[in-house]
């Protein structure tokens, strides 16, 4: 007792350091803020703010018809855009009652999942550079540029892609996109392997990493954790399997647990979910490879009042110009329902919330992002830890700050 | 053994009589409105249960309904069981000049910042909660900006006198 500090009586004082880490501090990779108390170099509580970039897309949506909300999702989790995307389509898709063709299911599948790759490998490699290890970043960063050149051949862009349609896509996959796809998955399972040779077993890495930010399965699960950081608890919640969309009910796959919970674990599962992503590619390029005839054509659902019409038959045909101006000028109505409707995005479980009035526009939109829910659990998950380990917490939670404010 | 939407209903209907209202199933999903007072015995019922077991708040949110007088709010709880992998929504409505709801945090960890952005945008006083500020909004906001009484401009309107376009 006798060397500890003694502050005297009504001093202002204190024995703790509060540090504000963020809002805009490299080490939290977007805008994040958490004002830490720290006793010495360790954690003893945080209070996190968020809403830094809020752009209130709940309220722009309500007053936008169903096929421009599409950029609003994108701009959500921005690493793997392709699935806000698709899960909103999804979405759509499921209130008008649109079944698609089984070439479009698959289409969507390879997007969805080089998307989820493109997100788990930036979140892997970040968090091998919060752990002082560049390299595997270096390694994995040429492989997220061939993923968005891929996105580029589909749909025209990159990082918001906006790819697809209500329906289907906007044009067929060119035969360079393919090829893109097949340079992908020859080179990018070695360049995975050499990655995990660089951190699984680095015993650097490892006594970084375990034991760091761990959460049990019960507290996650009250957190309503979701997606890889839920499933490195040991709980096996996948929205693939256990609300099958576009699909995913053809293919095997499997879906990895951990068992602790900590940065470790969440890195594992990661990983691991990135090889079941390249079989799950594989195995739907080769679906998509069967379909011969005016199947191997097929790229969309015959949904005209949602679905814009080709534009050189806007042109000559009297319908797919009024199809064509109405779905421009948003004046088709939505039929009225209520429905939620969820897919597993990059980072857990990604629900819409659509209440349609029978209006031309949602009359609510509520977006579940997993980014906002988890987060809550932040302080909990750093409490009592070094403050280099609440930055690789933070960056193996796989926070976007787009998503987080919507 | 799995659980079906008629038994949840069942079990539901025995424990709380006609309080429960609204059954419905939009797009499959079982949907139910209870009274506001009743909404944390409703959401303890569902997961204390040993059959329902409903122990996970998927997503939390209020729809704001401006025409309903004296049922202005809802609150809309999407809860599901993850053993037997079925959802339900659960509702109450609440009037808007009294907007109070009971906090599911005690139950809930992660109602926490769901209740405080239903506060933000709604305005919907969740009693009980550690912590109801704003979240999303800067704190100097003086006003709930998803009511319906704060509109944006509706692009899809058909009032517009626009000569180029034929609209009006």
């Amino acid at each position: 007792m006798s060397d500890h500090i003694l502050l005297p009586e009504g001093s202002i004082e204190k024995l703790t350091t509060t540090l504000n880490l963020g809002p805009t501090h490299p080490a939290t990779h977007g805008v994040f803020q958490n004002i830490l108390e720290l006793d010495g170099e360790r954690v003893m509580s945080a209070v996190s703010t968020v809403g830094y970039i809020h752009r209130a897309f709940e309220k722009l949506a309500e007053r936008r018809p169903l096929y421009q909300i599409t950029p609003l999702t994108d701009r959500m989790n921005y690493c793997s855009s392709p699935i806000n995307n698709m899960g909103w389509h999804i979405t759509c898709e499921r209130l008008l009652g649109i079944t698609l063709p089984k070439r479009v299911d698959y289409l969507r599948i390879i997007i969805m999942e080089l998307s989820r790759i493109s997100d788990h490998l930036i979140c892997n490699s970040i968090v091998g550079v919060d752990s002082g290890a560049f390299s595997g970043f270096l390694y994995l960063m040429q492989f997220r540029e061939l993923i968005y050149e891929i996105y580029e051949e589909v749909c025209g862009s990159r990082l918001t892609t906006n790819i697809g349609r209500i329906g289907g896509f906007e044009r067929n996959f060119t035969k360079k996109a393919f090829e893109k796809l097949d340079q992908f998955l020859a080179t990018y399972p070695a360049q995975l392997k050499e990655f995990e040779k660089l951190f699984t077993r680095n015993r650097i890495f490892m006594e970084r990493t375990i034991g760091c930010g761990p959460i049990s399965a019960e507290r996650a699960l009250n957190y309503g954790f979701t997606g890889p950081n839920l499933r490195a608890t040991g709980v096996d919640y996948d929205v693939r399997i256990h609300t099958p969309y576009s699909s995913y009910d053809d293919f095997k796959f499997e879906i990895p647990v951990g068992t602790t919970g900590d940065c470790y674990d969440r890195f594992l599962v990661r990983n691991e979910e990135m090889w079941q992503s390249i079989s799950l590619i594989e195995q739907a390029y080769a679906k998509v490879k069967e379909f011969t005839g005016a199947e191997a054509e097929v790229f969309h659902a015959d949904v005209p009042s949602y679905y814009l019409p080709e534009k050189k038959d806007v042109y000559t045909k009297m319908e797919a110009l009024i199809y064509h101006f109405k779905i421009i000028m948003g004046e088709t109505d939505i039929p009225a329902g209520e429905l939620y409707s969820s897919i597993e995005g990059a980072n857990g479980e990604l629900g819409f919330y659509l209440i349609s009035d029978g209006g031309r526009t949602p009359y609510r939109l509520h977006f579940r992002r997993p980014c906002f829910i988890y987060y809550q659990a932040y302080p909990e998950l750093i409490k009592g830890g070094m403050l280099s380990d609440a930055v690789i917490t933070m960056s193996s939670l796989n926070l976007i700050a787009g998503e987080l404010d919507a | 053994m799995s659980l079906t939407n008629e038994l949840i209903q069942q079990r539901l209907t025995e424990k709380f009589g006609g309080q429960l209202t609204g059954w419905s199933l939009p797009y499959g999903m079982l949907t139910f409105t209870g009274p506001k007072e009743l909404n944390l015995k409703v959401l303890q019922f569902l997961y204390d249960d040993a059959e329902l077991k409903f122990q996970f708040l998927t997503d939390l949110q209020a729809v704001h309904y401006p025409d309903s007088i004296g049922a202005e709010l809802a609150v809309v709880y999407h809860l599901h069981n993850l053993t037997d992998n079925i959802r339900i929504r659960f509702k109450v409505f609440t009037d808007i000049k009294t907007p109070d709801v009971y906090s599911a945090t005690a139950l809930y960890a992660s109602a926490n910042f769901m209740e405080r952005e239903t506060y933000d945008f709604f305005g919907v006083n969740f009693m009980g909660h550690p912590n109801l500020i704003r979240i999303l909004n800067v704190e100097e906001m003086d006003y709930f900006p998803m009511r319906k009484e704060f509109p944006l401009e509706d692009q899809s309107r058909v009032d517009k006198d626009d000569e180029m376009f034929g609209r009006g």
